[in-house]
């Protein structure tokens, strides 16, 4: 176990140290969210009726958890790239501990991941958004309830990035299942307006229940049993993902 | 079937084993080349080793085999692998002793890489054992990954770290603490030639920086047992020259090494003892010299005048071989019985048979003839010929 922690700890940072040296990606963490940020708020903004509060309000909860649910795209590309270059090999024939190579990747799509939502919420405040109705207390379980949804979308990714052939696969995985994923739900627009069948998506999609859940948690929106709805649904994907990553981890390098 | 688990190799006696013998008494086993193989073990690729591909190993084997190992690094026996209907290996008996090379020998495909993958733990084979320092490649993996060193056919470094990092990286998950880690990959950089380059990213190293860097990473932990998958394909003339000094350097420190490659000239500079295979069998071993004496004697090579008549020259010279000369481009080679007298009677002949000589030559056969003998055409038409005079 206390060997599990370690080499966690040691992939996780060979993972993280790139991150400085690549300002390419530094750029996919903090400017392309924040210019979405802008274009949806001043572009989409005025014309989208979220039912008496500001479109900022509504919005930033939103489009921070979208970013967060493709922040385990690093992983995916990662480990694509790890099993095409014989890094994975490499790691398997170490004494190493098995899991690690998993864990330590998705626990550092935990830090970028904070980083951008730090960045996505400063910007937030900068053009309107104010946290109401809460407490210190609910902001950090917010907070702490996205690094978790990350962190089960991350296992997600972890499954693409060792099932497709390229990262070019994998992009156009993200493309194609997350981002109508993130559309089809309460993050950026109410529900309520959406045709019938897409509403009733709309109304179980883990994203409406995790965005509803920081509105709730940060601006004091109504939202229900969606806080417990969210931890459930992410605990959920992760209970299902994990260990699918982890069989097919062990497939993919050849075991 | 798993010849020789129980039995304390070396040598395998094929009676001690569960193999039924082979109808007829033939004393040393001969593949369809005539190639002596290795005396003493079964027929090679003639055992029914891979027909219980789904037989899982027996519980109630020792875990390890130490005390009968003597002084082996790694002995296989009857090691099987299938993909679906392709038997990658099917039925590969292997020995190397302690602080020598064995150079697996084959074409792409032959199941050389395969091997490698088993005996570094990266792959469950379906039937066959395989002990490297005495552990068992399956069930004692974990403690053998301490044991053994792997360098691939790709350079399997990090490219977004730097070589420090890398090799620091390496030996973390070795277990060292992080300043012997990185200790360990400054003196291994050094010994590299790659200091001055130590906290650059590896994605601005050239391709042979890579591989030393890559063989750096799999020397981290001082494993007594190395494999080298491939280790120079791809690389440039010079590279491969120092990767080979290296390789040289840590097996007269006492490494194991076992290296596959597709280059003749490698395994022959390198190798202790060569072991061609083809199809997932192993189809010749011994020392290179063995190999090149089995292949048959000297070579005469005679190049021919431009408008000589090629076909003339090969029935003049037919009858100092056992085999069909073979002419190409005005090129005529042959393996001669004997040496001595050869040239002389080789112009003997031609000049008889009017055929006019621009060149001629004796050569030891290569490795080249060895194998093209072993897996080409020229073999199947030995094979022919056998058939005819018997």
């Amino acid at each position: 176990m206390r060997r599990l922690v370690s080499d966690t700890l040691v992939m996780a940072e060979r993972n993280l140290v790139r991150f400085p040296r690549a300002p390419e990606l530094l750029v996919a963490f903090t400017v392309q969210p924040v210019m979405f940020v802008l274009l949806f708020r001043y572009v989409f903004g005025g014309a989208i009726n979220t039912g008496g509060i500001p479109y900022v309000e509504f919005l930033i909860p939103g489009i921070i958890v979208q970013n967060i649910a493709f922040g385990g795209f690093v992983t995916a590309l990662g480990l694509n790239e790890d099993v095409h270059k014989g890094l994975i090999d490499r790691f398997r024939s170490l004494p190493m501990a098995r899991p690690a190579v998993l864990a330590g990747r998705t626990l550092s799509d935990v830090v970028t991941n904070l980083l951008s939502m730090t960045v996505l919420t400063i910007t937030g405040l900068i053009i309107g958004f104010s946290f109401q109705d809460t407490s210190a207390l609910n902001v950090i379980a917010g907070v702490g309830l996205m690094l978790l949804f990350g962190y089960a979308f991350s296992w997600v990714f972890a499954l693409v990035g060792l099932l497709v052939s390229s990262p070019e696969a994998a992009n156009s995985f993200g493309f194609i299942a997350i981002f109508p994923l993130t559309f089809i739900s309460s993050a950026f627009v109410p529900p309520a307006s959406m045709p019938s069948v897409l509403r009733a998506f709309a109304d179980v999609n883990p994203f409406t229940y995790v965005v509803d859940a920081i509105r709730h948690l940060w601006i004091g929106f109504p939202a229900g049993n969606h806080v417990w709805g969210a931890v459930v649904w992410a605990l959920a994907i992760i209970a299902v993902f994990a260990p699918l990553a982890v069989y097919r981890y062990r497939r993919a390098a050849g075991g | 079937m798993r010849v020789g688990a129980r039995v304390p190799p070396p040598p395998i006696v094929p009676a001690a084993s569960s193999v039924p013998p082979p109808p007829t008494v033939q004393a040393p086993a001969r593949n369809r080349t005539g190639i002596l193989i290795s005396a003493g073990t079964p027929p090679v690729g003639a055992g029914p080793y891979c027909l219980d591909m789904d037989a899982s190993l027996p519980a109630d084997l020792p875990a390890s085999t130490d005390a009968s190992d003597g002084d082996l690094a790694i002995s296989v026996r009857g090691l099987c692998k299938a993909y679906g209907d392709v038997r990658a290996l099917d039925g590969v008996d292997l020995d190397v002793k302690r602080g020598t090379v064995l150079g697996l020998l084959g074409p792409n495909g032959a199941g050389k890489t395969t091997v490698v993958r088993v005996l570094a733990t990266l792959l469950r084979p379906d039937a066959g054992t395989a002990t490297v320092t005495g552990l068992d490649v399956v069930r004692d993996a974990a403690k053998l990954r301490e044991r053994i060193g792997l360098a691939g056919q790709y350079a399997a470094v990090d490219e977004n770290l730097t070589g420090l990092e890398n090799l620091t990286m390496v030996g973390r998950l070795y277990g060292m603490r992080r300043k012997l880690a990185k200790a360990r990959g400054l003196e291994l950089l050094d010994r590299f030639e790659l200091d001055e380059a130590a906290n650059r990213p590896v994605k601005t190293y050239s391709g042979g920086m890579r591989r030393r860097l890559d063989l750096a990473d799999a020397l981290v932990a001082k494993p007594p047992v190395l494999f080298l998958d491939e280790p120079t394909t791809g690389l440039d003339p010079r590279s491969r020259l120092s990767l080979w000094e290296t390789i040289e350097g840590l097996v007269a420190d006492g490494t194991t090494v076992l290296l596959t490659t597709q280059y003749l000239d490698e395994a022959d500079r390198l190798a202790d003892t060569i072991v061609v295979i083809d199809h997932g069998k192993v189809i010749a071993k011994g020392t290179s010299d063995e190999l090149k004496d089995r292949v048959g004697g000297e070579r005469l090579e005679v190049r021919l005048d431009d408008d000589a008549d090629v076909d003339a020259a090969v029935q003049a010279l037919a009858p100092m071989s056992d085999d069909r000369p073979v002419a190409e481009d005005g090129l005529v080679k042959l393996s001669v019985r004997e040496r001595r007298g050869s040239i002389v009677e080789a112009v003997r002949r031609l000049s008889e048979a009017g055929v006019g000589v621009d060149d001629l030559a004796m050569r030891r056969p290569t490795l080249d003839d060895v194998f093209l003998s072993l897996t080409g055409h020229v073999a199947e038409e030995r094979a022919d010929a056998e058939e005819q005079a018997a």
